[in-house]
């Protein structure tokens, strides 16, 4: 594998995830339990979208293949697709949509903040702007893991039972294969065992505030990162890329 | 090969006033702090822009009311870029910009310092845009778009929108 391939890989892991969990929240739009709530994620969602489009634009230039971010997204299969599969996880109740926003929005914020200063300025910027977003998603989920854990006797149970279904993806955002070490090595990407450290401390922190039970780390599913996904991401390429495939000249 | 005499920036700079932000149109690009920087470069007009929000849905409109309306007034020969770096914060709000905000019915920002206290969920003094009480609780962070929450007044009962610190 060249540094250039590696370096797609890696810029294609970062922008699909984004644009997969930012297409799931979308998917709650019109149907959230209360209407700030509903906007709540739609605003999320957008910045998930946003940060993935200049994610795989740049993934776009580096590959030098003369092909778009929308073709990133609108005309690869399910295979080519490298988001980890915590972030293609049915949406569920209001409780498992966010447990999954919650897992993977910690590890995001630790991720972004650690790439802001990566040698490659381009990814650098990226990461730099998406930041601050990122913190107000870190900070929503925090706080409704704790509204919710330490609420009712039903909620309680329901974010528990979540956090347990939901664990064994959890495992696969701080798994490093050779790309990640490419990319260390040459100062672009984060060593995600450091990463993991704070994650550990800031999720161990509000599972306690939220009255919540860590589960043990049991047998983790893994497979997104190489392209090996759960059916869930069919679906989710069959409602998104519909309308590009059937009508490719379609604008708005 | 045309010479553009130094001047002609600013009256560029003018015609640009009168493209603003569709989603709070009281609002021009400039007040906003996302017109970066309008220069020559040769005889292409160059005009740099920023995002407000990485995933704001107006940048692509604004886009294309800078070439329309540079158009309209005989510059043809433009280019419009998007910069991400460095990252647009509420704090480059013009003071003109934080002034029609809150006639708008939009609380403008608090200033960054703000920021960090925001993320830490301690409490700070939004300014009813209606009575002007200090007496407001925040909703939601996310409110009718990116760049704002969600608040009411306690005094007048009213919900305003706060445009948040970024
Ligand atoms: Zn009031």
């Amino acid at each position: 594998m060249t540094k250039q391939e590696a370096l797609f890989e890696y810029l294609l892991r970062i922008g699909d995830n984004s644009l997969i969990i930012g297409h799931r929240m979308g998917e709650w739009c019109g149907h959230g339990p209360i209407l700030e709530q509903d906007i709540a994620l739609i605003n999320i969602a957008l910045d998930h979208i946003g940060q993935a489009r200049n994610w795989l634009q740049l993934a776009c230039t580096v590959e030098g293949k003369g092909r778009t971010e929308d073709d990133l997204a609108y005309l690869r299969d399910a295979y080519d697709f490298r988001n980890v599969l915590l972030c293609e996880q049915p949406n569920g109740h209001w409780g498992d949509t966010l447990v999954r926003g919650f897992l993977f929005d910690t590890f995001n914020y630790e991720f972004t903040k650690a790439m802001t200063q990566s040698s490659n300025s381009d990814m650098a910027d990226i990461a730099q702007k998406s930041l601050k977003e990122i913190s107000y998603h870190k900070n929503y989920s925090c706080d409704w893991m704790i509204r919710l854990g330490d609420g009712t006797e039903e909620s309680h149970e329901k974010m528990q039972h979540a956090l347990e279904n939901l664990w064994k993806y959890s495992g696969e955002l701080f798994r490093m294969d050779e790309v990640d070490e490419m990319m260390i090595q040459e100062g672009i990407g984060v060593d995600l065992n450091e990463i993991k450290k704070e994650w550990d401390k800031t999720v161990n922190e509000t599972l306690e505030e939220a009255t919540l039970k860590r589960p043990e780390d049991g047998w983790m599913q893994k497979g997104g990162k190489k392209g090996v996904h759960t059916e869930y991401l069919g679906y989710i390429l069959a409602e998104m890329q519909f309308l590009p495939r059937a009508y490719p000249d379609a604008k708005w | 090969m045309a010479v553009y005499p130094a001047t002609d920036i600013t009256e560029i700079k003018k015609i640009l006033e009168h493209v603003v932000d569709p989603e709070i149109p009281v609002l021009t690009i400039a007040d906003l702090g996302i017109l970066r920087k309008v220069e020559w470069e040769g005889e292409q007009l160059l005009v740099t822009i920023t995002p407000t929000y990485s995933g704001c849905p107006a940048m692509k409109m604004i886009e294309e009311e800078i070439y329309s309306k540079l158009k309209q007034e005989g510059y043809e020969n433009v280019v419009v870029k998007s910069v991400l770096s460095p990252a647009w914060t509420t704090d480059w709000l013009s003071p003109e910009g934080r002034n029609k905000l809150e006639e708008y019915g939009i609380a403008p920002p608090l200033h960054a310092s703000a920021d960090k206290k925001i993320l830490l969920g301690t409490n700070k003094h939004v300014r009813c845009p209606r009575c002007k009480s200090e007496n407001t609780e925040m909703k939601s962070q996310f409110g009718s778009t990116a760049c704002k929450a969600l608040y009411v007044c306690r005094d007048c009962k009213e919900p305003f929108d706060y445009f948040k610190c970024l």
